[in-house]
């Protein structure tokens, strides 16, 4: 019976390891709400509508951050997705076999330059050529609020496109795993159908349609935390709109950018509650985006099962 | 691969081995560890001064994190660290909240000066009430009448201000603001100074590199950045009018001076700001930057050794100052603070 005993011990040792992961999350949220009790007693529900951050007076309302944080990680969810499923697509299914090993490479590589690199080349490169495409936006277009504002070079556009950046090679590499690990039974019987290349692409698009939408909630989730690089480019400044010029701010850069000079308790406390609801934030979006997969997992169309074996579960 | 693993798992080890114990404990070979933390515009000749005294005292190791003022009040609060520094002097309420009595010393100055991008223009002369105005966004156009009339030599164009001011909480921000507040009742009441401030107008950089690379690049922008860095990097920075009426360049003579006009009225704790202040030559935004020690340290060998330290950055190190782009101290602030040096209980 040495055998089973073997299990259950194997069971146990493994077990403990999620458990650690489950530990760990409790104790943050256990944490970060013991240490910013001050600003929940004294600001309440109101630190989530709040609009001023005034340290000097000390009234503190996290909504400027809570809506630049969701504003600048969903516009860059919209610049990264298609680049980032263009590139999965065209490793996957239609380089040449010599260039897949090269352009995987140099799409993982944008993954590990760090953040504060992205941040300068921000400020130095890609702010004035922001700043030329602001001065040259017409009148007309300067009515739309979505273009409206001065020509700083910084804001919520620049940041956006630094954070679609960072985000591409994280989509990019999930949805490229999950579009090799379609069976190619499945592009074979849309090409037996007589389907164009395009057509038989879109087959495998859609049979891993919810792995896709992880991926791309995979870089969602990198944007909501990304700090450094953000801050750098974004202008700092608590401000709610919805145009690319005008500079806001993030969560991430107020805690990043305050935490070290913040000697009051008070101010301190509010800094800790912002890192709190960051952490709320980030579990409901997480949720939200479980949700999504499982609901495009109902509503999937039947696909076609084959019954014959595959060579591997012979083995098995 | 594994076996590279293998070795970097040992190397790490041998490394684990060498380290010191931490928390400043004393090491196998004698050696006297002093840990302190806190601002971080001191830091290049602080790590100067510790290097230079353990060559003199090689048994004498003191280490120094520059994780910013507010760290440095709050480690020195909670006891983690043997001295804090800091670049704004703990609030009366902060020093009740320590265990203890605690000591300010000034060990060197810096200043802050208004940087600015408007073209070719002879350096700008601003009166504090005019910068105030600026940075609260009154004035919006750099040919405002308020501008033009103290500057009649230069062409100024027909261009909108971008205020630039620090993102991140920093002892800049403090002098800076601390010196709008003085001359400006409106700055005061709307903004007020300290480490953050909610600023009514502009774009935030981060650190003096990020508002100097907005400064640099935006036609039209002001911000403000430490004078060390205005020097190295060669950014065009204006002349500031002092309490006396006069236009002053800021230069090391200049912030050092500011310092002996407030030594005649230095109070007792040297808790003092020296914004705004008296004498003909005296740099209006400048600011001395403090050392934090408690009166009756309960660990008396690190006290003798921290005062013996302080007597030795009083005086010959002062002369370490201006290599490094800091004013050093006036004479009179120097035999105050040595006089105090008394108070710490040994």
């Amino acid at each position: 019976m040495r055998r089973s005993s073997d299990d259950r011990l194997f069971r146990i040792v493994t077990g403990i390891f999620p458990m650690l992961v489950l530990l760990i999350a409790v104790g943050i949220a256990f944490e970060l709400s013991r240490q910013s009790m001050l600003s929940i007693r004294k600001f309440g529900l109101g630190f989530w509508t709040g609009r001023t951050w005034d340290p000097v007076s000390g009234v503190f309302g996290g909504l400027p951050f809570i809506w630049g944080t969701l504003y600048s990680s969903l516009l860059a969810l919209i610049l990264s997705t298609p680049i980032a499923l263009g590139i999965a697509i065209f490793i996957s299914e239609l380089s040449p076999r010599m260039l897949r090993q090269p352009l995987t490479y140099l799409t993982e590589l944008l993954a590990a330059i760090p953040s504060i690199v992205y941040g300068l080349w921000g400020i130095f490169v890609l702010t004035p050529i922001v700043r030329k495409l602001e001065l040259f936006t017409p009148d007309w277009l300067k009515k739309v609020p979505l273009f409206s504002g001065p020509p700083l070079g910084v804001g919520m556009g620049t940041a956006a496109i630094i954070l679609s950046i960072m985000v591409v090679p994280f989509t990019s590499s999930v949805a490229r795993e999950i579009l090799k690990n379609v069976p190619s039974a499945q592009r074979e019987a849309a090409y037996a159908l007589g389907a164009t290349r395009w057509e038989a692409i879109k087959v495998a698009i859609g049979y891993g349609k919810t792995g896709i939408i992880g991926a791309i909630m995979l870089g969602l989730g990198r944007a909501l935390g990304e700090t450094m690089a953000v801050t750098m480019v974004i202008g700092n400044a608590p401000v709610i709109s919805t145009s690319l010029f005008k500079p806001q701010y993030t969560m991430a850069a107020v805690i990043a950018n305050e935490f070290t000079e913040a000697a009051d308790e008070l101010y301190l406390h509010a800094l800790i509650e912002i890192g709190l609801l960051l952490f709320i934030i980030t579990i409901l979006v997480n949720a939200l985006s479980r949700l999504l997969i499982w609901s495009t997992k109902q509503r999937k169309a039947p696909v076609y099962v084959f019954t014959a074996p595959a060579e591997d579960s012979v083995a098995a | 691969m594994r076996r590279i693993l293998l070795a970097l798992f040992i190397l790490l080890a041998a490394c684990a081995k060498t380290e010191a114990p931490p928390g400043g404990t004393a090491a196998a070979s004698n050696t006297i560890t002093i840990n302190g933390a806190g601002a971080t515009f001191p830091n290049p000749i602080y790590s100067k001064w510790f290097s230079d005294y353990n060559k003199a005292h090689p048994n004498i190791q003191i280490n120094y994190q520059s994780i910013g003022s507010g760290g440095g009040i709050k480690q020195l609060s909670a006891q983690t660290v043997f001295f804090g520094a800091s670049d704004m002097p703990m609030t009366d309420e902060q020093l009740k909240s320590a265990p203890g009595p605690v000591l300010h010393f000034p060990t060197v100055l810096g200043a802050v000066v208004p940087a600015y991008n408007v073209g070719n223009v002879p350096p700008l002369k601003f009166p504090g009430s005019l910068l105030a105005d600026i940075f609260l966004g009154n004035v919006k156009k750099w040919n405002d009448p308020a501008i033009a009339k103290v500057n009649p030599g230069a062409a100024l164009p027909n261009l909108d201000i971008t205020v630039v001011h620090r993102s991140d909480g920093s002892g800049t921000n403090f002098i800076f603001c601390d010196f709008l507040s003085k001359v400006s009742p409106e700055f005061k009441q709307k903004v007020g100074a300290s480490t953050s401030v909610n600023w009514p107008a502009g774009v935030g950089g981060k650190g003096n590199e990020g508002v100097a690379g907005l400064v640099k690049q935006t036609p039209g922008a002001i911000g403000y950045v430490e004078l060390i860095y205005a020097l190295q990097n060669d950014i065009p920075f204006g002349d500031v009018q002092n309490p006396d009426g006069q236009f002053v360049r800021a230069s090391l003579d200049s912030v050092t001076a500011a310092a002996a006009g407030a030594a005649a009225n230095m109070p007792a704790d040297f808790r003092v700001s020296i914004t705004n202040a008296p004498g003909k030559t005296a740099y209006p935004i400048s600011s001395f930057t403090w050392m934090l020690f408690y009166q009756n340290p309960s660990d008396k060998r690190r006290a003798g050794i921290m005062v013996d330290f302080m007597k030795w950055a009083l005086t010959d190190g002062q002369k370490e100052a201006s290599p490094l782009g800091y004013a050093p101290l006036p004479k009179g602030v120097v035999g105050l603070e040595m006089q105090a040096l008394g108070k710490i209980q040994l």
